[in-house]
């Protein structure tokens, strides 16, 4: 029920109403309601859940996070060498 | 590099491994884990992530499956609006096969109601802009992270004047079902995976309450192999160093302050109430009703529907999978006769079913 898919914003409605586009899931394109990521532009990636961007994804976040994995795992590496 | 490349990243198998290796190297105290969410079950399972963690790390299943946790009573309820004369009724697919106490929708659709799937809520406004004439009423079902839409579809039929759509709302909140597991006290806890699709619109300052007033660590998670690999990791770190707090391992969306204009959204058009949920009877302020400003909107005052008392599915123990209490495998309908073709339960029904997915992708070890 929660699945957030995420996917590249490749075009913006900002009709009166409700701010609108689409999102490119790698290939299969999708309208989207955009009204709860206000900050959001052109090429930036969101997550969609049930037609709806829930949030920005952030990239700085995403490469941090796999830096610090990618420590971790070294960490992993000497405590149990083989 | 690309986004795309950064993502695929997230599954890679020797950071999984070194992730693993990790948490075998930290972990010497038992820690009993729960996965809130439904989709973390799946992912955990499908990716095999449990054959990679020590015997000391034990992860059970909760309630965040939404089909699974709707009472049987407003399932009833739900399948009887699908049978008023000239009704639309819309919802998600998950809903379509579960069993209520005498039908589920798919049967009731097979006797000439008229249900209908959809993808989103704002695909259910569009069927009933279409087809004025009748009434259409969408079936909310979900936690925090759904219905921030279902209200921004009630406000967009607000402003469009549509008078045919209204919500039945079985809409839940996650933080009173987590304080309602740990204050029954029957299966004992040492850490929470936080539910990342929920706490990217809640916010993970709305977990606090578990170190608080548990003591309890929490790890919002995602969806990915190493996102619950390195949510894992956190908790056992914490249960090692006997700490609790909440981390936040799915950054790339989660936000302390959650989503504001989705929040502000449900805010506006929902209010807290008590509801029943499956297995657990009645939680206080657990649910999400249809203030009185849009009761126009709300299918269950639109349409009164007399209901005789829900039946509890005979052998069926959903409530105790979902409370964490009993593991599907010790049902003893599990895969004898309750099976994905033919579920007796919802929890073998939903796609985020704890027991459809210990069926698909074998035990646990």
């Amino acid at each position: 029920m929660c699945l957030g898919i995420p996917g590249k914003v490749i075009e913006i409605d900002d009709t009166p109403l409700m701010r609108m586009g689409k999102v490119d899931f790698g290939g299969i394109v999708r309208e989207v309601c955009l009204g709860y990521v206000p900050e959001v532009e052109l090429g930036d990636y969101v997550i969609v859940h049930a037609g709806f961007a829930i949030s920005q994804l952030d990239e700085t976040e995403a490469f941090e996070t796999i830096r610090l994995m990618q420590e971790v795992g070294m960490l992993g590496e000497e405590a149990t060498p083989v | 590099m690309s986004l795309e490349s950064i993502l695929a990243q997230f599954r890679d198998p020797d950071a999984a491994r070194a992730l693993a290796a990790a948490i075998r190297t930290r972990s010497t105290r038992p820690a009993r884990l729960m996965e809130f969410c439904g989709g973390h079950t799946h992912a955990i399972l499908r990716f095999g992530i449990p054959s990679l963690l020590p015997e000391t790390v034990d992860l059970r299943s909760g309630p965040g499956c939404p089909v699974c946790v709707t009472a049987a009573g407003d399932l009833d309820r739900a399948i009887a609006l699908a049978q008023v004369p000239d009704v639309i009724l819309t919802t998600f697919g998950d809903m379509i096969r579960v069993p209520g106490s005498r039908l589920s929708l798919a049967q009731a659709k097979a006797q000439g109601a008229d249900v209908r799937v959809v993808y989103s809520p704002l695909d259910a406004l569009r069927i009933a802009q279409e087809t004025p004439a009748r009434p259409v009423i969408f079936l909310g079902v979900g936690f925090e992270t759904t219905a921030p839409m279902v209200a921004s579809t009630v406000l967009a039929a607000e402003a469009a004047g549509v008078r045919n759509f209204t919500v039945f709302s079985t809409h839940k909140l996650t933080p009173p079902a987590t304080r309602a597991i740990l204050a029954a006290g029957e299966v004992a806890l040492d850490g929470i995976i936080g539910p990342g699709h929920v706490t990217t619109v809640i916010g993970a300052a709305a977990w606090r309450f578990l170190p608080q007033e548990y003591a309890i660590p929490c790890a919002i998670a995602g969806f990915e192999p190493l996102d619950l690999l390195r949510a894992i990791l956190s908790l056992v770190e914490m249960v090692e160093q006997g700490r609790a707090d909440v981390t936040n391992t799915y950054a790339r969306s989660v936000r302390l302050e959650g989503n504001a204009p989705a929040l502000a959204a449900l805010e506006r058009v929902f209010e807290v109430a008590d509801v029943e949920w499956r297995g657990f009877g009645v939680v206080p302020a657990s649910g999400l009703a249809l203030r009185e400003a849009y009761a126009r909107f709300d299918a269950a005052r639109a349409f009164p529907v007399d209901v005789p008392p829900a039946k509890e599915l005979p052998g069926c123990r959903c409530g105790e999978v979902l409370r964490g209490v009993l593991l599907p495998t010790e049902c003893a309908l599990f895969a004898r006769v309750c099976t994905p073709q033919n579920p007796t339960g919802p929890c073998m029904v939903s796609a985020e079913g704890a027991c459809a997915a210990y069926y698909r992708y074998g035990e646990r070890i």
